[in-house]
């Protein structure tokens, strides 16, 4: 209190205070099916398509996340195909080099930027909120408007490509060739929009994640007794913090130089067409990471519940997560061991690159020694684990091979960099996540998943891929170049592509049966109660599928593994307002109750923002004046998303 | 006449005796000092890598046929999620030994490799500059005197034994030089200077492909390197010294003088003849290549009157036009462009 | 709930607003502030990459930046924290008529350093079009610009919000606090953009 509040404002503030102590709270007194039906109402949504879009609720956000990037794993898996078809013959003429050139595109840019990133996230989005013991992420409404801008970009590169001005130059887009010299027209331009678009939703979602794992732990909850997935978000979404604005600023000095003629990049005025592999690689080498490390996240969650026990030695696993993180960013030169770069600082980007190889290792080793001290059993989440280890150990020791500079000299830009970046993200990110899907299915969806076909895709999968990938070892080696639409006869080249064009038809079959999985159990899977696994983390002490505010009560969190520890019933807080959202934050290390923090309703305001920016990005390709244009309608989206509903106090802040 | 737009290597295959199948553009080639450095590194590396991946598939193993008793394993069931077994502790420890000694050992080998080839790189005896264009490349011998420089394209010849440094330059994006039976790569970027030195140490002859996607037809940016003995180079550099021989029937005549007079001259050079465009390859001796743009074709008559008749449809964006040669016009260049070895 | 809920201790005498890293917005612009250090850093090590290759800088005896502008903006930004921390500190302490008188003086002196900055692009001598060196330094200046529009925007909105009712309220005073927070980083960002755009060149 002090000696600026006038009378008229002091009598408001106690005519609030009384008014707050009318407020129902949850407790002894307003508890079971009475405060369920309260907070269903308080915590659902409007009703209906205006509804679907304005919502901000995390779990209809993640699950949209999810859908989309399996949409965008199947278009890129059907490029895939098509690449396939083309190389399983030599001199094969089904598909021209210009087309080719487009496929190779689009694969590698919809599996990087439109699946592989955004699933993670949106599986993070739906679960860490549930696993964390709260009822909303931070920031709801950036939430819902990264997914929007996620979208938009997926729709800009893929109507670009499906009207015939998709980008050729490569996922990776290095200079000069997609520079405006050479690569004329409007295609590189849609490609480093896209990258601007899908880098903003990463970001956006990276803060939102951070935020929610530091400050809206359930009390208790320490950073030592969180679960390693979301010690496993966490380094990743700082990472993604550090990272993404390179390619982001990358992207944006691409265009400018296509459009108003800056020479970042133009060696002829003092540029450099290194500088762009140096700041595209500064990203792309902690991508990778951002990537893996949820994955490894996800083998974790698997191997703690199908094994009945904790990961063995969770320090060293979380310090693994963090020291992955930090050594991810000392690497990326070794992306550029052929460009000329002096040799002894090569090097170091050597040592780094096999450095970081040792806490994988550790994290490995910690898995198996689950294995060991518990009775693992082989349901379909836990048999993906063990497909993981074999494979993408492969692929890891692939990779030690490459780091070394005589190696990769005859390695870099052959299929044998192909063979081994596939092991690592598909053996070692898509293996988990396909796990992951089946194990959280039933906390999504309410239903599990048939185990019948969850088997035979499993095992489809492994070994199709295995058939794949196995042979582009050897391609490499026999001399075939990456990013070629054809290859000629007599090399020794026709036997590896083709056991690669078959495997692929495998692997797709497999991925086919995945999704017809996924979509029968919706409707004929088992009902799945709270905790079908026996887990121990608090996401299973939520109904299947979660109501609208996840926990009647907010948890309280005394060990590393809740669920296993409660000897049947939850300890709990109490006094968190039912009749407005409202969640608890706690602090940041040892997880005391601190503030209780409103959460905002349901708005439309992040899908107009996301439109006003989108339609800047995307003039923005064909005139710089619509930066300044377009900034208009950004900024009043952007204004009255923020903007109160109500200027009338409230007894306690709400966010309308 | 037929167009065999095919990039077969199987006439090159048969041409050559030395080398058996498949290991015209390989790893496995081991035909310079620096492919054999790579194969060498590559067997430890890859011995290393196959002794941690079954450490890894062991303890595997071991975990998941583990007999257990019933409450011997610390559950959740059996009331012992709390504790770990003693030994996991001394395993982690191990094992973090293992993998990092192992590691160290692969970084010492690379180590030593590196900067034993870099040594090598110091001896150069012949000196080239391959400049990278969109999509062949523009092969210059270096020389003291201009008179004794040789300019080729798409083609190399190497003298066994002698170190070839070879200078890399680019004139539009980025391309990278890679003979896998020979060589590691490196790119050619515009704006840099890059180089890369190869001792071959066996005779034949080898193909090589552009290994950094550079656009249209990067598939289609192959070039041959002949190791000949050094008496061979140097006979085979004598002749390049030379300019092209006059032509001497009436079609050949006429071909000349069209291409001496059109648009052929304006890309193309051809040493003792007014043709003195330098942006598109030297054809001073182009009927003694072996392939016709950088390696889209085998060189043959059929697929000369091809390549000159249509090149787009061939390599479509490649930088020559189809200019749509009458027929007569087309026998006398094709006539006079085989004159020219 | 599935399992039956143990009661423990109420939070329901928790308040709703704290002031530093205990609020969830806080730690929201500390992200974004991240955010944008690693572009504005990633952007340095491009200006020093860039210079790196040459041997004079600017190239080929270009003339550097004229001094006044420049110089003019970093003394006008850098005594603009005299109101910030003013308004800052009214915010803990609430006192919202300072705020409200304060916030139009930060929004005048934004309006100020908007101009003087348009001066300071038509004083680069050079345009962004004419080599490397030209372009770094434009996106340079650009990037502070934005960075300079926005948190301008965000005062203005958040001074129309003061002006009302919900002043009062304890979580826009926080709001205001994290404001002053984010108009700190802006001048802190500047100084090393400045040195780079104007001193850099000249040494």
């Amino acid at each position: 209190m002090s000696a600026h509040v006038p009378e008229r404002v002091r009598r408001e503030d106690e005519q609030l205070a009384r008014e707050r102590q009318k407020i129902a709270r949850d407790g002894p007194k307003l508890k079971g099916a009475k405060l369920e039906a309260r907070l269903e109402r308080t915590w659902s949504r409007p009703r209906g398509i205006i509804g679907w879009l304005a919502t901000v609720d995390h779990k209809e956000i993640g699950r949209r996340y999810i859908v989309t990037a399996l949409l965008f794993l199947s278009l890129g898996g059907v490029l895939a195909l098509a690449m396939r078809v083309q190389l399983a013959q030599p001199d094969n003429a089904l598909i021209s080099a210009q087309r080719y050139n487009e496929l190779f595109t689009m694969h590698g840019s919809t599996m990087m930027f439109l699946f592989a990133v955004p699933v993670m996230e949106g599986v993070a989005v739906f679960i860490i909120p549930l696993m964390l013991g709260t009822r909303s992420t931070a920031f709801p409404r950036l939430n819902a408007f990264s997914y929007f801008m996620y979208l938009f970009g997926g729709l800009l590169l893929w109507g670009a490509f499906l009207l015939n001005i998709g980008p050729d130059i490569g996922w990776f887009a290095y200079t000069p060739l997609s520079g405006p010299q050479f690569s004329p027209g409007k295609r590189a331009d849609i490609w480093a929009q896209m990258i601007t678009f899908t880098e903003v939703s990463a970001l956006a979602a990276a803060v939102v994640l951070v935020c929610t794992i530091l400050k809206t732990r359930a009390p208790g909850m320490t950073l030592a007794r969180m679960p390693l997935f979301a010690w496993a978000m966490l380094v990743v979404a700082v990472m993604i913090i550090f990272s993404m604005p390179a390619v982001a600023l990358a992207s944006s000095m691409l265009i400018s130089d296509r459009l108003i003629g800056t020479n970042f990049y133009n060696a002829y005025e003092h540029g450099d067409a290194l500088l762009w592999q140096h700041l595209f690689w500064f990203f792309g080498h902690p991508e990778v990471y951002i990537i893996f490390l949820p994955a490894t996240g996800f083998v974790s969650v698997i191997t703690e519940t199908f094994c009945r026990r904790p990961v063995f030695a969770y320090p060293i696993v979380v310090l693994a997560l963090i020291s992955t993180g930090i050594l991810a960013f000392g690497l990326w030169v070794h992306h550029m061991f052929a460009t000329g770069l002096p040799r002894v600082g090569y090097s170091f980007y050597t040592s780094a690159s096999m450095t970081v190889a040792i806490p994988t290792a550790l994290q490995i080793f910690c898995w198996l020694a689950t294995m060991w001290d518990g009775r693992p059993r082989f349901q379909v989440p836990m048999l993906y684990v063990v497909g993981f280890i074999v494979t993408f150990v492969i692929g890891g020791l692939s990779g030690v091979i490459i780091a070394s500079v005589p190696l990769d000299l005859q390695l870099h830009d052959t299929y044998f960099i192909v063979a081994h970046f596939h092991y690592v993200l598909i053996g070692g990110a898509v293996f988990p996540l396909l796990g992951i899907l089946t194990y959280w299915y039933p906390k999504i969806t309410g239903r599990m998943m048939s185990d019948t076909l969850g088997k035979i895709g499993f095992w489809m999968i492994l070994l199709g891929f295995q058939l794949t990938f196995f042979p582009m070892h050897f391609a490499g080696l026999l001399g075939m170049p990456r990013r070629v639409y054809t290859y000629p006869a007599g090399l020794g080249l026709e036997l590896p592509n083709l056991l690669s064009s078959i495997g692929a038809f495998v692997v797709a079959a497999a991925v086919v049966l995945f999704v017809i999985n996924g979509l029968f159990s919706l409707y004929r899977g088992a009902i799945a109660p709270s905790n079908p696994w026996g887990a121990s983390t608090l996401e299973w002490a939520a109904a299947s599928p979660p109501r609208p505010y996840n926990f009647a009560h907010i948890p309280v969190v005394e060990s590393r593994t809740p669920l296993w520890d409660a000897e049947g019933e939850l300890p709990v807080v109490t006094g968190l307002r039912v009749d407005e959202k409202e969640i608890l934050l706690t602090t940041v290390v040892a997880a005391t109750p601190d503030l209780r923090e409103p959460v905002p309703a349901a708005s439309l305001w992040p899908l107009i923002a996301a439109i006003a920016v989108g339609v800047l990005f995307v003039s923005s390709i064909f005139s710089p004046w619509a930066v300044v244009f377009g900034a208009i309608p950004s900024a009043i989206a952007l204004t009255a998303w923020f903007w109160p509903k109500d200027l009338k106090r409230q007894p306690e802040p709400v966010i309308s | 006449m037929t167009v065999d737009g095919r990039a077969s290597v199987v006439p090159l295959a048969l041409a050559a005796s030395a080398c058996s199948y498949q290991h015209y553009q390989s790893t496995f080639g081991n035909a310079a000092t620096e492919a054999r450095q790579f194969n060498i590194l590559f067997v430890i590396f890859l011995v290393i890598c196959a002794i941690m991946y079954l450490a890894v598939i062991a303890f595997l193993i071991a975990s998941i046929a583990r007999r257990r008793r019933a409450g011997e394993a610390n559950t959740v069931e059996e009331g012992r999620h709390h504790v770990s077994n003693p030994l996991m502790r001394t395993g982690l420890i191990s094992w973090g030994a293992v993998v990092g000694s192992g590691l160290v050992a692969l970084t010492i080998a690379s180590f030593i490799a590196d900067r034993s080839m870099a040594s090598a790189a110091a001896n150069e005896k012949l000196s080239i500059t391959v400049t990278g264009n969109q999509w062949w490349w523009d092969v210059e011998y270096n020389a003291g005197d201009s008179s004794k420089m040789v300019r080729t394209a798409n083609e190399i010849h190497l003298p066994v034994g002698v170190p070839a440094r070879i200078y890399l330059k680019s004139n539009d994006v980025i391309h990278s030089f890679w003979l896998p039976s020979l060589a590691g790569k490196q790119d050619l970027i515009p704006g840099r200077d890059t180089d890369i030195t190869v001792v071959p140490r066996k005779v034949g002859i080898y193909r090589g492909q552009c290994a950094e996607f550079c656009g249209a037809e990067h598939a289609k940016m192959a070039l041959v390197v002949d190791v000949d003995s050094y008496r061979d180079f140097i006979k085979w550099w004598q002749h390049q010294l030379q300019p092209a021989p006059a032509p001497t029937t009436p079609l050949a005549k006429a071909g000349y003088a069209f291409v001496t007079s059109r648009n052929c001259s304006v890309c193309h050079a051809i040493a003792g003849t007014p043709a003195s465009g330098t942006v598109g390859p030297d054809l001073t001796h182009f009927a003694s290549r072996r392939t016709i743009a950088a390696g889209a074709m085998p060189m043959s008559e059929g697929n000369l009157y091809g390549w000159v008749e249509d090149p787009q449809s061939i390599k479509p964006g490649s930088k020559m036009p189809t200019i749509g040669l009458e027929p007569n016009e087309l026998h006398a260049v094709v006539a006079y462009l085989e004159t020219l070895k | 709930m599935i399992l039956e809920p143990r009661f423990t201790d109420s939070v329901a005498g928790l308040p709703t607003h704290k002031f530093g890293p205990s609020s969830l917005t806080w730690w929201g612009i500390i992200g974004f502030m991240i955010i944008e250090g690693a572009f504005f850093g990633l952007a340095f090590a491009a200006y020093f990459f860039l210079m790196g290759h040459e041997q004079g800088w600017p190239p080929e005896g270009r003339q550097a930046p004229n001094l006044l502008w420049g110089a003019l903006f970093l003394i006008v930004i850098l005594l603009s924290e005299i109101p910030n921390t003013m308004i800052k500190k009214a915010a803990r302490e609430r006192d919202v008529p300072a705020i409200r008188a304060l916030m139009p003086v930060m929004i005048a002196i934004g309006a100020v350093l908007l101009i003087v900055r348009g001066f300071e692009f038509n004083n680069l001598n050079c345009r962004w079009t004419d080599d490397a060196y030209s372009s770094v330094i434009w996106m340079l200046l650009f990037l502070h610009t934005t960075h300079l529009i926005t948190d301008w925007g965000d005062t203005i909105v958040l001074w129309l919000l003061m002006r009302t009712d919900l002043g009062w309220e304890g979580r826009r005073l926080v709001d205001t606090d994290e404001n002053c927070l984010y108009w700190r980083y802006v001048w802190l960002l500047w100084i090393p953009v400045y040195l780079m755009i104007y001193w850099v060149p000249r040494l």
